[in-house]
């Protein structure tokens, strides 16, 4: 930037690419920052608040809603929550197929968000349309695993968006085994694509940020983690899931309508999602997927915001072979779905959203009707650590021309994929410097 | 010159325009057809209007709301409605039954720092739009056909039967019959494939009233399989709560 300018109001196009209505304004005086708000200012739909009165079993198709892109994380939150009320027991079978279900989630959004939202900031496109003029492959490639996992969605829910199957104890209706085989097939072609996925933005320029960073998420004994397990952090945190609001404070900024999250203990961000989750959880990837996940070049665990994007190539590829996993060990349950009956009580449940930590908590009472609801998805509890990131690319903005710098500022903004379901989507980035 | 389409949003979850994503390659037939000059979502430098095709998601919440609305109108020949929120206000539309401040007092600690309006209100309360295609989320396939019908300057055609008409066609056990599950299909529009009855549940009711829905009826044979009044009111309080049939029947029921 000329440094003659004294001070300066850049508009530029709004950043597109994310699901929700936000913008940014960035304030650089005599090279300090003086001023930095990411604000969303999605029209509030007040989910906690309908859902008193409504029925407990309503409560998973409902908060389904808050997010076409991951109903099934609301979907699972709420069960669990729920089910942890009423202390339902569910059977294997129906853990393992809501594991299957998941993994149909997190390939679906992970592919639409690295290929359609997130790739066209390292190659210089503004869409996948003209991705696909320069790239067709990679395009098709990444519609082919966009569809595997709508078909997983499809066939244990019936439908990709706003899918019908979870229950409750279970699920409405459950497959056969022989239901699964077409699914399997497909799941075996898609590998090979997660593989040169991987391998496709593993060779993309990553701008370099490490820094120190709380990263949370879920781990479980045993596995990678869905709908069981503890909260960890990279700084030491071990808490039990329903400890949630013991440990994350919920706080409202005036520039914002998405509320903010912090650690009680400190007062800090954190960052949850699928770096968190890869870099908490590694020893859990097996074998292949691991080795794949290393030939990227990055050493795990990494702190790097930017390499989020590879995270997620690396959870599209486990989250396959975790799904061929589910169909080879599945043997149908003896009923779809457990018995159980409402009662006075309350229960809260985390479950890993494509995005990171889901946190959903209900409040029943005796005639089966909710009384209260707190949810708090991954994105709220991001938005501070979004801000904490922009902060320190703050010296490199400097170094850099408007759209250069717009162009970062958006992309340290996707890393996180921010859902912020809600009104038109616009970022308007506005930097003042002098 | 290629038609150009654009895609909008109001308050709502992405789940319908991401029904646009979702096509697969159909998607990419769809971007050598037309120019997607306007779609947020999915891509940065939009172009301004005016508009050939222009699909609206979302229902109507803030105070800003009505204006950007009439200025899409304006902006646009053909305005298609997409979706629950968009032709009946959405589930967020059970905010019309209550106390708006209370609700943000419920959600938010700090209330006056919000702008939003007491009711969520369908796009088509506010514009005249040339289709409304309901669902939670609008059907793929009926989306696609419509646009392609435009394209080519036919006049889409829209089926007006029920949900358990399509339940019968595809041959599935009816839930009411063989699991004394309520279900809204008898009178809920058509377009969903019957997803619900073929997952073994009942319909909730999400493409909003069929043209020839009874609901008077309907409430009987709910309380003929034991659901109250106050439950059956409850159910046609979904996402298509808002649209007036549903509406009128929960409220002679509560």
């Amino acid at each position: 930037m000329p440094s003659h300018e004294r001070s300066r109001t850049i508009h530029v196009e709004p950043l597109a690419r994310v699901e929700g209505e936000a913008s940014l304004r960035v304030e650089i005086r005599n090279g300090a920052l003086v001023d930095l708000k990411l604000s969303i200012f999605e029209p509030p739909r007040f989910f906690e608040a309908f859902l008193r009165g409504r029925r407990a079993d309503e409560a998973p198709d409902i908060t389904s809603r808050i997010c076409g892109i991951c109903p099934v994380a609301y979907q699972m939150s709420a069960v669990h929550a729920l089910e942890r009320a009423f202390a339902v027991r569910i059977d294997p079978a129906i853990r393992l197929l809501r594991r299957l279900l998941y993994c149909g989630e997190w390939i679906e959004s992970h592919a639409l968000h690295v290929h359609m939202l997130a790739a066209p900031d390292f190659l210089g496109c503004d869409s996948i349309v003209t991705l696909a003029a320069r790239d067709r492959a990679a395009v098709e490639r990444g519609l082919r695993l966009k569809r595997v996992g709508d078909a997983i969605l499809e066939l244990l829910g019936g439908r990709s968006v706003h899918p019908v199957g979870v229950r409750i104890g279970g699920f409405s209706r459950v497959p056969r085994r022989r239901d699964l085989a077409p699914l399997r097939e497909a799941l075996l072609r898609a590998r090979a694509d997660a593989e040169a996925c991987l391998a496709w933005v593993a060779g993309f320029d990553l701008p370099q940020a490490e820094a120190a960073t709380e990263f949370v998420a879920l781990r479980h004994t045993d596995e990678y983690p869905f709908n069981e397990g503890d909260l960890v952090s990279s700084a030491g945190l071990a808490a039990v899931q329903t400890e949630f609001e013991d440990q994350f404070h919920e706080y409202q900024e005036a520039h914002s309508t998405a509320l903010f999250a912090r650690r009680q203990a400190g007062s800090t961000p954190y960052f949850v999602g699928p770096l968190a989750r890869l870099n908490l959880n590694f020893d859990h990837l097996g074998d292949d997927v691991a080795a794949a996940a290393r030939a990227t070049g990055i050493a795990w665990p990494c702190s790097n915001p930017f390499a989020s994007i590879v995270a997620r190539a690396v959870e599209i590829l486990w989250a396959i072979d975790e799904a061929l996993r589910c169909i080879e060990a599945y043997e149908p349950p003896a009923a779809p779905a457990a018995a159980w009956e409402p009662r006075a009580a309350s229960g809260s449940a985390v479950t890993e959203a494509p995005r990171g930590i889901l946190y959903h908590r209900y409040d029943v009472d005796a005639a089966g009707l909710i009384s209260g609801a707190k949810i708090v998805p991954p994105t709220s509890q991001n938005q501070a650590q979004m801000e904490a990131d922009l902060r320190r690319l703050v010296p490199r903005l400097l170094e850099l021309g408007d759209d250069e710098a717009t162009r970062l500022c958006e992309t340290a903004i996707r890393n996180y994929d921010p859902c912020i379901s809600c009104a038109t989507h616009f970022l308007n980035l506005e930097i003042i410097r002098s | 010159m290629k038609p150009k389409l654009a895609v909008f949003k109001f308050a709502s979850c992405d789940g319908c325009q991401l029904q646009v994503l979702n096509a697969g390659t159909e998607l990419l037939a769809l971007a050598d057809a037309v120019d997607i000059a306007w779609f947020p979502e999915a891509r940065s430098a939009g172009r301004p209007g005016p508009y050939d095709v222009g699909l609206v998601e979302g229902s109507v919440t803030t105070p800003d709301d009505v204006a950007r609305l009439q200025r899409i109108r304006a902006d646009v020949r053909y305005l298609i409605a997409i979706g629950a929120c968009a032709t009946a206000g959405g589930i967020q539309a059970l905010r019309n039954r209550a106390d708006v401040d209370e609700f943000k007092r419920a959600v938010y600690p700090r209330p006056e720092w919000l702008a939003t309006l007491p009711t969520s209100t369908p796009v088509t309360e506010h514009v005249p739009v040339d289709l409304a295609l309901p669902g939670c989320p609008v059907d793929r396939q009926q989306l696609f056909a419509v646009v392609r019908a435009l394209l080519a300057g036919t006049r889409p055609l829209l089926p007006g039967h029920s949900v358990c008409l399509d339940c019968k066609r595809a041959g599935a056990a009816c839930v009411v019959v063989t699991q004394a599950e309520p279900c809204l299909g008898p009178v809920t529009s058509t377009g969903c494939g019957a997803v619900c009855p073929r997952m073994g549940r009942g319909c909730y009711g999400c493409f909003g009233p069929a043209a020839t829905a009874n609901l008077p009826a309907l409430a009987e044979m709910f309380a003929t399989l034991g659901i109250s009044r106050e439950d059956t009111a409850r159910r046609l309080r979904g996402f298509a709560g808002n649209a007036a049939p549903f509406r009128e029947a929960s409220d002679a029921l509560a």
